[in-house]
């Protein structure tokens, strides 16, 4: 959740998880903060629709375009990861949305992947990109299923391989296929990236690596979606 | 709007031709539900659609009842899949073509016995009806036609004729050649034969002029029912307007011609007085790609919900399959052969390479519907039109036309990831 002032300054912000009673939870935390009105995106906005009469909505892909343009203004490709799907965006020059490709289909390349990945190798979601970049040689993983992943990384415990190894490999895989998705929308320029996947260092290096492109994270990756449907609110 | 429900008082008949009726039930209870939570839900509807609703409240009973008196007469009734089945070869025999609809999934178990579990979700309808037995188009047909068009239905055919004794498999060209025009015109011919052995009378040139006659009117009603959504003002729904194109396929064509006629006298007095169906501005769009056979609502049903207008769809169902009128001018077996073939030969379907005219048909759509952009739909499994949807998005960007592919199934859980990206796209749009 992001509130904005009519110039779009931030006023406040704050994250938790959606749980298994979204409304309840926006309940809590709206209750917190004084506000005229509400745009609301991701995959609840529907939910969230029907639930507050007032409340407007937009899709999770303006808004993390309207998001990453406030830090970044003149971006023209943005890739947001989140935990659980990823998107490419492509932006004209003047900040509106020109092509863009998802997946929201399953869990391979998101968030929710390197999250199940690291509980395996006994990481934490913090340590677990510093791990993989202290990794001193490559480690190729083949599933891209989380599933199947997962079984692959328990036969190469077995097997005595290195832990960051085995991470930089999972990490690996979650790029290659941002990588194609960023490839099929935008083949020039920098790159802006949101989305708590956004906070992963080891991410952030690979991507730049694959692409021969520059990666720029804005603070507070994770926020981008929430402060892009706040703006666009605020400019109506 | 009131209380919609599918018919279903004719247990004795269904019981006569074969079906379960438990599972027929459930099935006529679902589409029911679906087409009034879907179709009766629209606003400012044009009364002229009275008529569809009466058709589809009567899918498996009226309609049904005229083909088993026909039968009784002595008419044969033919069963098809494909829009190459010419319709004019079927009634220059006395005969009733129906198309059979695959628009739903059913006893999909049952289906993945006979094909591997990634096939299209039209094929695997189409097994699921039959092995069902919850369709009575199909146990009413004398003979069922299949086409060997994709990989999928030509090696799903060899199946379904082990359950069935009078499938029919047409053949067809993959290439616009001049031989493949002279494959299309000779399984025509083999076609017609077979249609005159099927039910006993020889086709003439006399009723097979009176036959294309018949089929060139139904064509013009749905050329003036689409030019009428042309119109800005929207006068009609693009659901409506599909409904209208999968009608098209089973009903009786002059009760169906005189309806849409109806319908478009209605559509022009409304465009007349500016009388549009919507509050406000929206978002036109074209939907290209794989048909959408009954009852599958589900693309243009998000669409329509998410704030846009479809005003046309290059679909077999739709422009593509309608497009074009058989030449009637001859008058030998020959020529009248000759003009069917040609007519046919003409549909871009992504089955036949290469298929550039479909791109410029597309473009020619786009201007004359006044779209706003283009959904692309492809069912998930379908080579033909999902590869094609690569080149399509290629050549729509390059002429500056926002492009959207859609690749799905009629399964329900994906609703929210596609109305995610409708929105997203109809939001790049405005």
């Amino acid at each position: 959740m992001v509130v904005v002032d009519e110039q779009g300054k931030i006023l406040d912000f704050c994250q938790s998880d959606t749980g298994f009673d979204p409304i309840t939870g926006a309940n809590r935390i709206l209750a917190e903060v004084p506000h005229d009105q509400i745009m609301a995106t991701g995959y609840g906005r529907g939910l969230f629709e029907t639930a507050f009469d007032d409340a407007q909505t937009i899709t999770e892909i303006k808004a993390h375009a309207r998001g990453c343009i406030s830090f970044f203004p003149g971006v023209t490709t943005i890739l947001d990861i989140g935990g659980q799907d990823s998107k490419a965006i492509a932006l004209n020059g003047r900040g509106r949305v020109k092509k863009f490709e998802m997946n929201d289909r399953c869990a391979a390349g998101t968030g929710k992947f390197l999250e199940i990945m690291a509980r395996n190798l006994g990481f934490s979601i913090d340590e677990f990109g510093l791990a993989a970049l202290g990794a001193e040689n490559d480690l190729s993983i083949n599933s891209m299923c989380t599933v199947f992943a997962e079984s692959e990384v328990t036969s190469l415990i077995a097997k005595g391989a290195d832990r960051k190894e085995i991470a930089r490999g999972l990490h690996l895989s979650v790029v290659k296929r941002a990588a194609g998705m960023i490839n099929r929308v935008s083949s020039l320029g920098p790159i802006v990236f949101s989305g708590g996947v956004a906070n992963n260092p080891c991410i952030i290096e690979l991507i730049s690596q694959k692409l021969g492109r520059e990666v720029l994270v804005p603070e507070t990756p994770q926020m981008m979606g929430a402060l892009g449907a706040a703006l666009i609110l605020a400019e109506k | 709007m009131g209380e919609f429900k599918i018919s279903s008082e004719y247990d004795s008949m269904w019981n006569m031709l074969g079906l379960n009726l438990d599972s027929h039930d459930a099935l006529l209870e679902v589409l029911g539900k679906g087409y009034a939570d879907i179709y009766l839900s629209q606003k400012g509807r044009p009364e002229g659609m009275g008529y569809f609703d009466f058709v589809m409240s009567e899918v498996h009973g009226l309609r049904i009842k005229e083909l088993v008196d026909e039968k009784e007469q002595g008419k044969k009734i033919v069963g098809s899949y494909c829009v190459f089945v010419p319709e004019e070869i079927v009634l220059a025999a006395n005969a009733t073509l129906v198309g059979l609809c695959s628009g739903a999934d059913f006893a999909l178990e049952a289906v993945e016995k006979y094909l591997p579990r990634n096939t299209c979700a039209l094929i695997k309808s189409a097994f699921g009806f039959k092995l069902g037995q919850v369709c009575p188009y199909l146990e009413t047909a004398d003979m069922v036609v299949g086409e060997n068009t994709c990989d999928g239905k030509k090696k799903a055919y060899e199946s379904l004729g082990t359950l069935m004794d009078n499938l029919y498999v047409m053949d067809l060209p993959q290439v616009k050649s001049g031989q493949g025009r002279d494959l299309l015109r000779s399984e025509y011919d083999r076609f017609r034969l077979a249609v005159e052995e099927l039910t006993g009378v020889v086709i003439t040139p006399a009723s097979l002029k009176q036959a294309i006659s018949i089929v060139n009117a139904k064509r013009g009603a749905l050329h003036r029912l689409a030019t009428l959504r042309q119109a800005d003002p929207v006068v009609i729904s693009g659901l409506d307007g599909l409904l209208a194109n999968q009608v098209s396929f089973y009903d009786n064509p002059e009760r169906f011609i005189g309806s849409v006629h109806k319908l478009c006298d209605e559509l022009e007095k409304r465009i007349q007085s500016n009388q549009g169906i919507l509050s406000e501005k929206r978002p036109r769009i074209l939907i290209s790609g794989c048909p959408m056979a009954v009852p599958n609502w589900k693309l243009p049903w998000i669409i329509e919900t998410s704030g846009a207008v479809i005003v046309g769809e290059e679909s077999c169902v739709g422009e593509r399959g309608a497009r074009n009128l058989t030449n009637d001018a001859g008058t030998t077996m020959d020529e009248l052969m000759d003009a069917i073939t040609d007519r046919y030969f003409k549909v871009d379907c992504a089955i036949f390479t290469p298929n550039r005219e479909r791109l410029d048909h597309i473009q020619e759509m786009v201007k004359n519907y006044q779209a706003d952009g283009v959904i692309h739909y492809g069912l998930q499994f379908c080579q033909p039109y999902t590869m094609e949807a690569i080149p399509v998005e290629t050549a729509l960007e390059e002429a500056n036309i926002p492009c959207l592919r859609i690749e799905t199934d009629y399964g329900m859980e994906d609703v929210g990831q596609l109305k995610t990206r409708i929105q997203a796209f109809l939001e790049m749009l405005g």
